[in-house]
């Protein structure tokens, strides 16, 4: 059977928000099923709430609709756009479960839509644990012995029929939100608590804990006709115990004997059949080390975080197929892009080892818990390709962007043995380096494969890996060393610090040596075809594969590295733009990326895709072989911004804003000059080097004062000081990682804040819109909530700010792009920063104001003029609509890090609400983000002294509405006093019920808390925001937000929210 | 020590040696499997090649001697890019560096064995020599690889003597021209007396002990080879008995019935090939090993139908005859290593065995 020609309107949900556990890859899998849609002729309506996803682009979709990812708003959409079908398995667990949901009441059957591909049966089986169950005892899958609960007393009898540990699995939550492992009594009762309050059907899965086990994953693909491959499989390099989105993962596996291999590949078919699963499904095994007993942990029958892992790594369009299976082709029929003369309908084969590591953000949550364990931590991941073990791991150790270019960590290297051996009992993020520092100490190997369960042959990788380490220490550097080194993947930049040498004398002894990298090609099928896909690595042979291309002009796209809080989705649609845009002008393009979640490192976006750390090395290896004619890095981030300098010493040519002027706009003294001579003000401030320094600044400039490193992404390490002691705790936080630039102490400058985005061509401005933010300044730019147009800001100012835009735009000589954020204070504009590059904001404001901002841009790399481009210079007329971004957190998920918002993001992720009004599209945009706007509920207020003259209206509002108001002692007497009846609770351990009592016992809708200080995890604000947050409750700890909170709940429930297709938004002059 | 990789067109890539260090003449094909390498090394159709492995880690699990399927490795040299110093498997009995070694198999690794397999496809199959040492006689070495003629393996790699496996009730006669272990553990896993005859042994021999079919197994080298066993599958196809082949089995009786064979450019090796069943339309991932195929356009269509297609280059996998009591494929449905999808095929043997219709 061929395609289904009643095919022709498909509805795609997409997940929403960044979130942990839910990123970049469903924008991956999300964009390629449009295109192998819309290929097909198939109209795609595409529902997602997140604007920085390439696809939410009208070049992506037919229908775009930017909104909540609820019931009403997908109903609301198919009663408009008519769809035949809608295709729920592309948006992660969010759409999944909303297509549940639809069906399951009827909604779909009664306007005649068709669930395809994998159908509501399927998920239910797939998703329902009970049901599962019983499909795997059908067939005989052994799944680990467990029981679902429904309260935590039951938790706890099954617990003690099955024997501790137990693992907790909350059921329908994302990134096993809620779960863990319950060693006592004690300790389930804490957990399940949370994890049945997290499950969206309040159901907990309790179960035999494997931990210990090796993971296992299979990716496999079925279509109707029951035909069944695997693209991959993967192992895991920490065993079960750690979720699989925080292992460090290897593929294909490396430890299994053909038998245990033939016996989990078969099991994975027998699933997907018996499920009837009809596009790509992963299938989550444990397997004993110690015999051939397994147990099928998990099965999710949509496109995954391993899904876009395993195409990837293998070259296998994963969601392009299921697309197809979806319409009705079976793998047969479907061609496999890359070879072009083989089928879907195959296995890939790799020639090279596949190492995932995940990217936490403890970096940006110093405070937060490292420990991982079965909820997800890590934000993003890094991908690396070598023809070793070794090799793969040392390339993706550095694509972290941690500054650890190997296996040291200097921490751990002034730990006692003691101390060391104590830290590989921990699992946590840096558990690696640990266990190689006791490698290199000479720790027995089998007490540490007990202690881990980490496979032998991982740990003797490791091992490989120190014992070249005592080489390059201790033997002279050969040719036979160097190149034995360099097939290991040690950077230069390690090399040249263990032999003592400098990075030059070691580049020029592989010069002298003739030791440089091949590229070899990732062809599905181990060369046994003649592919013709540009996807390459690198790798220490004798063939080199990639052959440049000579004609077209070359330009080199520098990728944004893996996603991280700060650094996102948004660099990633802007780098593909940006090579759209490229080839439009006539180039070649390529691009350099390590994200194997993105849609930029898809096989069939640039013309060349080299997977490969974004390092000066690694970078200079791919220039040494194309000779790019120029390079693009306005467009990746801090990461790309980074490599300008290296990039432009190696002789090529950086498009659009030249090196020297990133550097003017970051180097505080020579950014000031410019300010200075334009007259254009800014708050106070000074460049130290030490605590001292800034103590001093900060006493001159007056507190409260900013402290901050330059050059850095998101406000990492950016807070506000308010006394000497805050400067010695945040230049401490600073200087955990070597800092090789100066620390910045500005005065604190409290008013609104707004942001531009313009686009300039060396001569003037464009300026697609103002954007102002709804929290005063000192919260992120990224954490605010941001206005488009600038609602509220008088006129006069609003002209100030495009002054002041494009005077800088001109000194700062900037081509392409250019982002700055404003502070409006007492009639004056003041600007915080200026950055010549791509801003997060960039996706949302191209698609509200349907001003193609980043083909602008490359134009002007090209010596076009805006003008002439179609745009006139200066601010473009307001489109008729509002547009407000809200940002999104992961906060539940990061045990122990602080929820107040403050100068460093914290965010990961965004949603936007657009509409004709601004109540409507606020509401939309809380609403995105998964607050309830109820008009009657129970608030917790409880701000510093400070803030409680201004929470009063506020309260009042609420109270006014139908909300009850709970507070604390000197909250509760302030509201009272003032008209407000508070309900008063007690102090943290000053009586029962106290505050954290009500915030457990489920009442309570919303939490809002002011932190009166900085540092102070100890203290009661900490602790009740981290426990609202690890309930589930909304936690607003700025007023600003509580104030558009009350503004939203104010007219909910007379606000008819539309549903707005965003394609319809065009500009009134034609791109050209 | 080094070594040397000289192929038949000049080329030659340098590598590290392992194994059993001796200088070896063999021909030159490469493996798409990512694992079963410990299968592979025993399946005796290697016999007299130097396997390339297109997977850059081999002998991360080491030898499981349970997992041989026969009692020795058969090729003449194993080629990789590199093998690990670990063997970590709880099953595992010895590292494959010393396995090798013990059973005299040539070894040679740090090679880019990418370049290498880029080379074979390009060019085909080639034969070539292994030779150890700092500097190897590469004229010498020319000359030998253009003086070695390929030859056939299947009468040193067929079992002497015979030995009865299994005690079910079905009896099958194996015609041994190198059978994989699995293929026997196949059958005797359902219900059969698996008794094995030698490759030499004639139809009249095996008939005397009644068996309900015949299963003819894989094997290595040319078909064309075996003049002797093609003239005794005339005779079990002309008696009707039930008769399942495999590989070699499968070419033999495609020439027995007038069908051609040819060599292919580079073979099919490798455990995730595609193959299509013409009845039903399902494809199936499987294990493959072969460098000769059965020409389609030679096969009778009074005599036999193609059964099962190639998904990669539509070759011939399967034929079925039209006496409805044999039928063969050039895939192994018995795995090892890789997948068991075709294990049914076994199953359809004790059915037509049955009476049933194939």
């Amino acid at each position: 059977m061929s395609k289904r020609e009643e095919i022709k309107k498909v509805v795609i949900i997409g997940s929403g928000p960044i979130v942990i556990g839910q990123a970049a890859e469903f924008d991956y899998a999300g964009t390629q099923a449009c295109r192998a849609l819309r290929e097909e002729g198939v109209e795609v309506i595409l529902i997602n709430s997140n604007p920085a996803t390439i696809m939410t682009d009208k070049d992506i979709a037919d229908k775009v609709y930017i909104e909540p990812l609820t019931i009403d708003t997908i109903k609301k959409v198919i009663r408009k756009e008519r769809p035949d079908s809608i295709l729920p398995t592309l948006g992660g667990q969010n759409a999944l479960n909303l297509a549940v949901e639809l069906e399951e009441s009827g909604f779909l059957r009664e306007h005649h839509v068709e669930m395809i591909g994998t159908n509501a049966d399927t998920i239910r089986m797939a998703e329902d644990r009970e049901l599962f169950k019983e499909a795997m005892e059908r067939i005989h899958q052994p799944c680990a012995e467990s029981a679902i609960a429904e309260s935590v007393e039951e938790s706890c009898a099954i617990a003690k029929k099955i024997g501790y540990p137990v693992v907790v699995r909350p059921a329908y939550t994302l990134g096993g939100s809620g779960g863990g492992i319950a060693y006592s009594e004690e300790q389930l009762i804490a957990i399940a608590t949370t994890g049945l309050h997290r499950s969206r059907v309040n159901q907990v899965l309790i179960e035999r804990c494997i931990s210990g086990w090796k993971e296992i994953e299979y990716e496999v693909m079925r279509d109707h006709n029951g035909n069944c491959i695997t693209v991959c499989n993967m192992e895991n390099f920490d065993p079960v115990g750690v979720h699989t989105g925080d292992s460090i993962v290897v593929a294909p596996c490396q430890t299994l004997a053909d038998k245990e291999t033939q016996m989990l590949r078969s099991a994975a078919l027998d699933i997907i059949t018996e499920l009837k699963v009809e596009g790509g499904c992963n299938v989550q095994f444990a397997l004993n080390p110690d015999s051939f007993e397994y147990c099928v942990i998990e099965v999710n029958p949509r496109v995954s975080r391993s899904s876009a892992l395993a195409s990837k790594a293998t070259g296998y369009p994963i969601a392009k197929v299921a697309s197809k299976i979806a319409l009705g082709y079976t793998l047969d029929e479907i061609p496999n892009a890359i070879t072009q003369k083989t089928f879907a309908c195959f296995e890939p084969t790799l020639d090279y080892c596949v190492v995932k590591i995940p990217k936490w953000p403890f970096d940006k949550f110093v405070h937060a818990k490292r420990s991982l364990g079965t909820q997800m931590k890590a934000t993003g991941e890094v991908m690396a390709i070598s023809t070793s073990f070794e090799g793969a791991l040392m390339k993706a150790i550095r694509s972290l962007e941690q500054a650890t270019y190997d296996l040291f960590d200097d921490e751990l290297d002034g730990l006692s043995d003691f101390d060391v051996a104590e830290r590989i009992h921990a699992v946590d993020d840096r558990r690696i380096f640990a266990v190689a520092e006791a490698i290199r100490r000479g720790f027995d190997r089998n007490k540490i494969h007990h202690v881990t369960k980490i496979d032998r042959w991982f740990l003797d990788k490791l091992a490989s890996i120190i014992s070249m380490e005592k080489r390059l220490a201790d033997e002279p550097l050969t040719e036979e060393l160097l190149r034995a080194a360099k097939n290991f993947e040690f950077p230069d930049r390690t090399i040249a610090k263990i032999t003592g040498k400098t990075e030059e004398a070691v580049r020029a002894l592989e010069d002298e040596w003739n030791i440089h990298p091949v590229y070899k090609m990732v062809d599905t099928c181990a060369a046994e075809f003649d592919a013709a896909t540009p996807y390459y690595y690198s790798c220490y042979g004798t063939e080199n594969e990639s052959v440049p291309e000579s004609g077209r002009k070359k330009i080199l796209v520098i990728g944004s590295g893996p996603i991280r809080i700060g650094q996102g989705i948004e660099f990633d649609f802007c780098s593909v733009h940006s090579v759209w845009a490229l080839r439009d002008e006539g180039c070649e393009t390529i691009i350099v990326n390590n994200n194997p979640e993105t849609v930029s490192t898809d096989f069939d976006i640039a013309d060349k895709l080299y997977f490969e750390p974004l390092t000066p090395e690694d970078v200079r290896h791919i220039v040494e072989l194309e000779h790019p004619d120029g390079a693009v890095v306005q467009f990746g981030g801090q990461t790309a911004i980074k490599l300008a300098g290296a990039i432009e010493k190696m002789g090529v040519p950086i498009l659009g804003t030249s090196f020297d002027s990133i550097d003017e706009a970051e180097d505080r003294e020579r950014f000031d000059a410019i300010l200075n001579e334009l007259g254009i003000p800014r708050a106070a401030g000074r460049m130290v080097f030490t605590c001292d320094e800034a103590i001093r600044a900060a006493n001159e400039l007056g507190y409260p004062v900013l402290v901050r490193p330059s050059y850095v992404l998101g406000g990492q390490g950016m807070n506000i000081a308010y006394n000497d002691d805050d400067i010695r705790d945040q230049i401490g936080i600073i200087n955990m990682v070597a800092q090789e630039h100066p620390i910045l102490v500005d005065k604190y400058l409290m008013g609104t804040e707004v942001e531009v985005d313009a686009v300039c061509d060396g001569i003037d401005s464009v300026i697609p819109g103002i954007m102002k933010h709804i929290e005063r300044a000192g919260v992120h730019s990224g954490d605010s909530i941001s206005v488009y147009p600038a609602v509220g800001v008088d006129p006069k100012m609003q002209e100030m700010v495009v002054d002041y835009t494009r005077k800088l735009a001109k000194a700062l000589r900037v081509k392409g792009l250019l982002n700055i954020q404003f502070i409006i204070k007492d009639e004056q504009v003041y600007v915080i920063e200026a950055n010549p590059r791509s801003s997060r904001t960039i996706p949302y404001i191209t698609k509200v104001t349907g001003i193609p901002i980043v083909p602008l841009a490359v134009g002007t790399f090209f010596g076009k003029t805006l003008p002439e481009m179609g745009f006139p210079y200066g601010l473009q007329p307001e489109q008729d609509l509002i547009a407000i971004k809200m940002p999104v957190f992961s906060f539940e998920k990061l045990y122990g890090a602080d929820v107040n918002l403050g100068p460093e993001m914290k965010s990961t992720g965004e949603v936007l609400g657009i509409a004709k009004t601004y109540d409507e599209a606020l509401i939309k945009a809380f609403s995105g983000a998964g607050m309830h706007l109820l008009t009657d509920g129970n608030a917790i207020i409880t701000v510093k002294d400070s803030d409680k003259a201004e929470v009063l209206p506020i309260a009042k509002g609420l109270q006014e509405i139908g909300w009850q108001i709970f507070a604390t002692a000197g909250t509760a007497e302030y509201l009272r006093r003032n008209g407000v009846p508070a309900t008063l609770l007690y102090k943290i351990g000053d009586g029962k019920p106290d505050i954290l009592d009500k915030i457990l016992s489920g009442e309570i809708d919303l939490v809002i808390n002011t932190p009166s200080k900085m540092v102070q995890n100890h203290r009661d604000g900490f602790l009740i925001r981290r426990n609202t947050v690890e309930a589930g409750i909304p936690c607003l700890t700025s007023l600003d937000t509580a104030n558009a909170f009350l503004n939203c709940v104010r007219h909910v429930s007379e606000t008819n929210l539309s549903v707005f297709d965003i394609t319809t938004v065009s500009t009134s002059v034609d791109f050209v | 020590m080094k070594a040397l990789l000289m192929l038949e067109n000049g080329m030659t890539f340098e590598g590290e040696g392992f194994g059993d260090e001796h200088d070896v003449l063999c021909e030159v094909v490469f493996n798409s499997a990512m694992c079963g390498y410990t299968e592979l090394l025993t399946d005796p159709s290697y016999a007299g090649q130097g396997v390339v492995m297109t997977y850059p880690l081999m002998g991360n699990y080491g030898i499981c001697y349970e997992d041989a399927e026969s009692v020795k490795p058969w090729l003449s040299a194993f080629l990789v890019h590199s093998v690990s110093t670990l063997a970590s498997n709880f099953r595992c009995d010895i590292d494959l560096q010393s396995y090798l070694k013990n059973n005299h198999i040539a070894g040679m690794q740090g090679l880019d064995t990418r370049a290498l397999t880029r080379c074979l496809r390009e060019s085909g199959t080639m034969r070539g020599m292994i030779a150890y040492g700092d500097h190897p006689d590469t004229a010498a070495m020319k000359e030998q690889i253009s003086g070695f003629a390929l030859r056939s393996h299947v009468e040193e790699v067929s079992g002497h003597g015979d030995s009865v496996y299994g005690d079910g009730p079905v009896k099958i006669a194996l015609c041994d021209y190198g059978v994989k272990q699995n293929i026997i553990r196949c059958l005797v896993k359902r219900g059969c007396t698996v008794r094995r005859f030698p490759c030499s042994a004639t139809f009249e021999e095996m008939m005397e002990w009644k068996p309900d079919g015949f299963m003819l197994s894989n094997g290595p080298g040319d078909p064309k080879d075996c003049g002797p066993q093609i003239a005794e599958l005339k005779k079990i196809y002309a008696h009707g008995v039930p008769t399942f082949a495999i590989c070699l089995g499968h070419q033999l009786m495609a020439l027995a019935h007038g069908a051609d064979t040819y060599k292919l450019k580079y073979g099919h090796r490798g455990i995730n090939h595609p193959v299509k069943d013409l009845s039903t339309g399902r494809v199936y991932i499987t294990s493959q090993n072969h460098g000769y195929v059965v020409d389609a356009k030679t096969v009778d269509p009074k005599v036999a139908d193609v059964s099962f297609v190639s998904m990669n280059d539509q070759s011939v996998e399967g034929l079925t005859y039209r006496n409805g009591k044999v039928f063969s494929v050039q895939f192994h449905p018995e795995a090892s290593g890789g997948p068991l999808d075709t294990g049914f095929l076994f199953d359809q043997f004790l059915r037509v065995i049955g009476g049933g219709q194939l």
